[in-house]
């Protein structure tokens, strides 16, 4: 068995690096029909011209191709600009669109064949690793040797790790012009799936997905025996596959807007933006339904199901960042930072960032129903700002990338805002709570180390006071890797479920509040 | 309480003295306090030892308070060994040469691992798993070691071997008893552990003592040898027979000591203001019936410290009376509770009903008096709620309504297998009662209720 995983770690190593090199290989040429095709009407003729000098060059590298392209539209709106002539700028990015229409040799020849060198190689060598995982083994904690393994605590495979999904976090969402030659290969099932190509958010998804499936997979490998966990991965696995990624693609095939309909505001912070009410209100009836649906799990879902399971049924059962943070981030969580200091800086921020959200969403509505006439389309600078630094910078490159530093659910407990509003209603209106178990706790630790979200769940289990906290995702992992049965996740009775002033069971000399 | 020349000094920043130095500063912000230990500068959780060596958690992460805890709440830190205490003139002097003058001594000094006077006790490889120090010892002494041998069948015995386990060292396992920890558990239980601790590929000998651990003529432990005359060959053992109060200091000073240093029911020794908690203290007359005279677990160190910490800042002084017994561990895989008291023999008049699923991991048994009231309980692979049984204990509750309302004692999480059903099935099959199924609504079931 242990061969069978030493190939899936070389396979999957392989894929890793086959994935990589794939933007990068063939020839890039432009041709002036390409650059046609690839325009919108009112920039058509310019950008022929334009990119004239480039017909019929063959570059070798994407640095090259895409360097001169850009040279020639800065150079193009720079003169522009230089004479104020701004309606007349480009502001379309054609970067990605030219560089993947003008890429030539092996990938787009085989995009299959290159994705299953690349991705899927790498699916093949995770599942060939993890199958065989805790076989011949009895059901139990799984955790021996986490914190002398260089990718689960901080050593260099960790680092490096890191490294790299911070890198294509910042290329897929700001030079997704280098990653065109992946995203060919997933052109053929975007065009099986949804009728068009792949765009770089339609790679993602794929990737996304296949991550969630087969991590989700060790899922049930590692907390096998807990059917909490099992079930709660199951969910997280079916939310993704279905209302993630294949609904929305299938809406796209019958010419509806692409639409995630478990993705609630303000997480899904531009539902409310012009272009979102425009696509939903002129889609007929599933167009209406789905911005009625999108409004009653904003103002009757959320504070409802809230109060009866507490934000896990979102947050660990449902999100799709949090279905990232369950199964890839898995590995991960006892990285989160638990000290006091922590938990006060993610209350400023996590807070602070669902303010930022209510105020550019309001201000946006306000100028909608105002006919423009408030802001103008100055809103637009507002949501790029937003979408740069939450949406992007935030809750990707940070939320993802940060996973080998800081733990699996950075985004989710410092800058998420549908945490943040799943969090008060869980704080101060519902039934869920974590309850401690008398005086059986012995202040080992094992709670608050595997805690994700960097609650100290000892401090609580060992005054015998059961944990109510707006950021605990319900995960239910403090509960399983406890050795003395000490916590378990309820739904209960509002009373009693705050015990500020708990009494440990077991010493009958005196009545203390510790 | 609060003059300034009241100088509370703990020795032992276990869990004892930190606890019971805690609850002083919560009563009385002014007195000052220091916590003595050579151990490790901040109190840890001494159970949670194990989780080192295995990666699960690193040192740090065994500490309940934050580093900055202890300056916060004016608790005077002070590291180094207390050699010799002059009780007359209320000094302590350490081994450095230092002094420190106290007005109220209290004496938290824990365990110590039984030696027996093995031959060969005292090589390189072999000790016992009780401090810090220790663990540090395990760290030098086991990289790259074939076997391990473990001797003393208790629950430190039980983590040593999970811990080789978790680094792939095998294990041979001697144990005096017939069954594992047969002096604790009733046979069925103690089956049922042994089973699991062989499950996890431990060599367990039962019914098997040491006789010697022999040197490789270097002062290193190279084999023990058995009471059946066999030679293991190992390069570390494990002992782990016990352990008794750490009183060294103290056993030729006007101190009253015996096994542990003599208390009373409020912890007080036999000199004025020097009192004693936790492992080290042992009760003139024991704390309650059923109860010993030296009580060495986690929770009762505990209730030790919060206890003395009342009687300390309060002018109403109280008697440790510990409530209903409850304890808990792991075997490995298997978790253990128990609650009340239920002895290895039964004893005239009582009866008891034990259950155990297929599987042979996950077992209950309850036990009750004559007079059919719930003496105790002990619940494997199975959480049970402390609350619940600590009244149901308390008040003596018959048989059939344990029975039946065991749905409100199950603490095990979310979606686990009905065990209350299965084990009511079971009751009813061997008494030949019918007690109804617990029966939830799709509502009470949908929205959790426990009502």
């Amino acid at each position: 068995m242990k061969f069978i995983q030493n190939i899936g770690l070389i396979l999957v190593v392989a894929g890793l690096v086959i994935f990589t090199a794939v933007p990068f290989l063939g020839t890039w040429q432009l041709e002036s029909a390409q650059v046609e095709a690839a325009t919108k009407d009112m920039h058509r003729e310019v950008m022929v011209d334009l990119l004239a000098p480039m017909y019929g060059q063959s570059y070798g590298s994407p640095f090259a191709f895409i360097g001169d392209l850009n040279g020639y539209m800065e150079a193009h709106n720079d003169s522009l600009k230089a004479e104020e002539k701004w309606d007349q700028v480009i502001w379309d990015d054609y970067a990605f669109p030219l560089t993947k229409t003008a890429s030539q040799g092996p990938v787009p020849a085989y995009p299959l064949l290159f994705l299953a060198l690349s991705v899927g190689l790498t699916v093949l060598g995770g599942l060939l690793y993890i199958l065989p995982l805790h076989r011949n083994e009895t059901a139990g904690i799984k955790n021996d040797g986490i914190y002398f393994s260089s990718m689960k605590a901080r050593g260099w495979l960790g680092m490096v790790t890191g490294t790299y999904l911070i890198l294509f976090y910042v290329i897929l969402y700001w030079y997704p012009e280098y990653l065109s030659n992946s995203v060919i290969l997933v052109d053929p099932i975007s065009q099986a799936l949804s009728g068009g190509p792949a765009s770089q958010w339609f790679l993602y998804g794929l990737v996304y997905t296949l991550a969630i499936l087969v991590m989700g997979i060790r899922m049930f490998r590692k907390y096998r025996g807990n059917n909490y966990q099992t079930i709660r991965t199951v969910s997280v696995m079916f939310f993704q596959l279905a209302f993630a990624f294949l609904i929305p693609e299938i809406l796209v095939l019958f010419n509806m807007p692409w639409h995630d309909f478990k993705n609630i505001w303000p997480l899904d912070y531009t539902f409310f933006y012009e272009y979102r009410i425009d696509g939903m209100v002129n889609s007929g009836a599933l167009g209406m339904f789905m911005l009625v649906w999108g409004i009653l799990l904003i103002v009757i879902g959320v504070p409802v199901i809230t109060y009866f399971y507490g934000k896990r049924w979102y947050c660990s059962w449902v999100c799709g960042c949090g279905g990232l943070a369950e199964t890839l981030g898995d590995p991960y969580r006892q990285l989160s930072d638990k000290s006091l200091k922590s938990w006060q800086i993610e209350r400023y921020l996590v807070h602070g960032v669902l303010a930022l959200a209510v105020i550019v969403t309001g201000v946006t509505l306000l100028n909608y129903f105002m006919k423009f006439g408030l802001l103008g389309q100055a809103t637009d600078q507002l949501h790029s700002l937003y979408g740069f630094a939450i949406g992007s910078a935030f809750a990707g490159v940070i939320g993802t990338g940060f996973y080998p530093f800081m733990g699996n659910r950075v985004w989710c407990r410092f800058g998420c805002p549908l945490a943040a509003y799943l969090g008060l209603v869980q704080r101060f209106k519902s039934r869920f709570r974590i309850t401690t178990n008398g005086g059986q706790c012995i202040s080992c630790g094992n709670c608050s180390t595997y805690c994700e979200m960097g609650i100290d769940v000892r401090w609580y289990a060992q005054r015998g006071q059961n944990i109510v906290r707006s950021s605990c995702v319900g995960c239910g992992v403090c509960s399983a890797v406890c050795p003395r049965g000490v916590l378990k996740l309820e739904n209960g009775e509002e009373s009693g479920r705050i015990n500020d002033l708990p009494i440990i069971i077991g010493n009958d000399s005196i009545n203390l509040n510790t | 309480m609060s003059e300034k020349s009241n100088h509370i000094v703990i020795i032992g920043n276990g869990i004892s003295g930190v606890t019971c130095a805690r609850n002083v500063r919560k009563k009385d912000r002014e007195v000052p306090i220091t916590l003595i230990s050579a151990e490790t500068e901040h109190f840890f959780s001494r159970t949670a030892l194990m989780y080192i060596y295995m990666g699960h958690m690193k040192y740090e992460h065994t500490k309940p308070y934050a580093d900055d805890f202890w300056e916060k709440n004016a608790i005077q830190l002070k590291s180094g060994w207390v050699s010799r205490v002059d009780f007359d003139n209320r000094l302590l002097h350490f081994q450095k040469g230092e002094e420190l003058r106290y007005g109220t001594l209290i004496l938290a000094t824990g365990s110590k691992p039984n030696k027996f006077g093995w031959p060969g006790q005292d090589l390189e490889g072999v000790q016992g798993l009780y401090s810090y120090q220790d663990l540090l010892s395990m760290e030098k002494h086991t990289p790259s070691i074939t076997r391990a041998v473990i001797v003393g069948g208790g629950l430190i015995g039980v983590e040593m071997a999970e811990m080789f386990s978790s680094r792939k060292i095998p294990v041979t396992f001697l144990v005096r008893e017939k069954r594992f920890w047969d002096n604790i558990l009733p046979d069925e239980e103690a089956e049922l552990v042994g089973r699991h601790i062989r499950e996890h590929g431990v060599d367990l000998r039962m019914e098997t003592e040491l006789t010697a651990i022999l040197d490789d003529g270097a002062g290193k432990v190279k084999a023990v040898e058995t009471s059946s005359g066999e030679q293991i060959p190992c390069e570390f053992v494990g002992l782990t027979a016990g352990v008794s109060p750490n009183i060294a200091i103290f056993t030729d000073s006007e101190l009253a000591t015996n096994r542990g240093i003599l208390v009373d029911e409020r912890f007080r020794t036999n000199l004025p203001d020097v009192y004693a908690i936790g492992d080290c203290a042992e009760f003139k007359t024991p704390p309650g019936p059923d109860r010993k005279n030296i009580e060495q677990v986690w929770y009762t160190g505990r209730m030790h410290g919060e206890t003395l910490a009342h009687n300390l800042t309060s002018k109403n002084p109280v008697s440790y009376k510990p409530g209903i017994w409850f304890n808990s561990a792991k075997f490995f895989d298997i978790e253990y509770q128990t609650y009340g008291h239920v002895p290895a023999r039964r004893r005239d008049g009582e009866w008891s009903f034990y259950w155990e699923d297929a599987s042979g991991k996950i077992a209950l048994r309850l036990l009750f008096s004559k007079a059919d009231q719930l003496l105790g309980v002990n619940a494997f692979g199975w959480r049970m709620r402390h609350a619940f049984f600590d009244q149901a204990i308390r008040k003596g509750w018959p048989a059939d309504k344990v029975v039946s309302r065991l749905d409100r004692a199950n603490f095990n999480p979310e979606f686990y297998r009905d065990l209350q059903t299965e084990f009511i099935q079971a009751y009813n099959r061997e008494t030949g009662k019918s007690l109804p199924l617990p029966k939830r609504s799709l509502i009470q079931r949908l929205i959790g209720t426990r009502a």
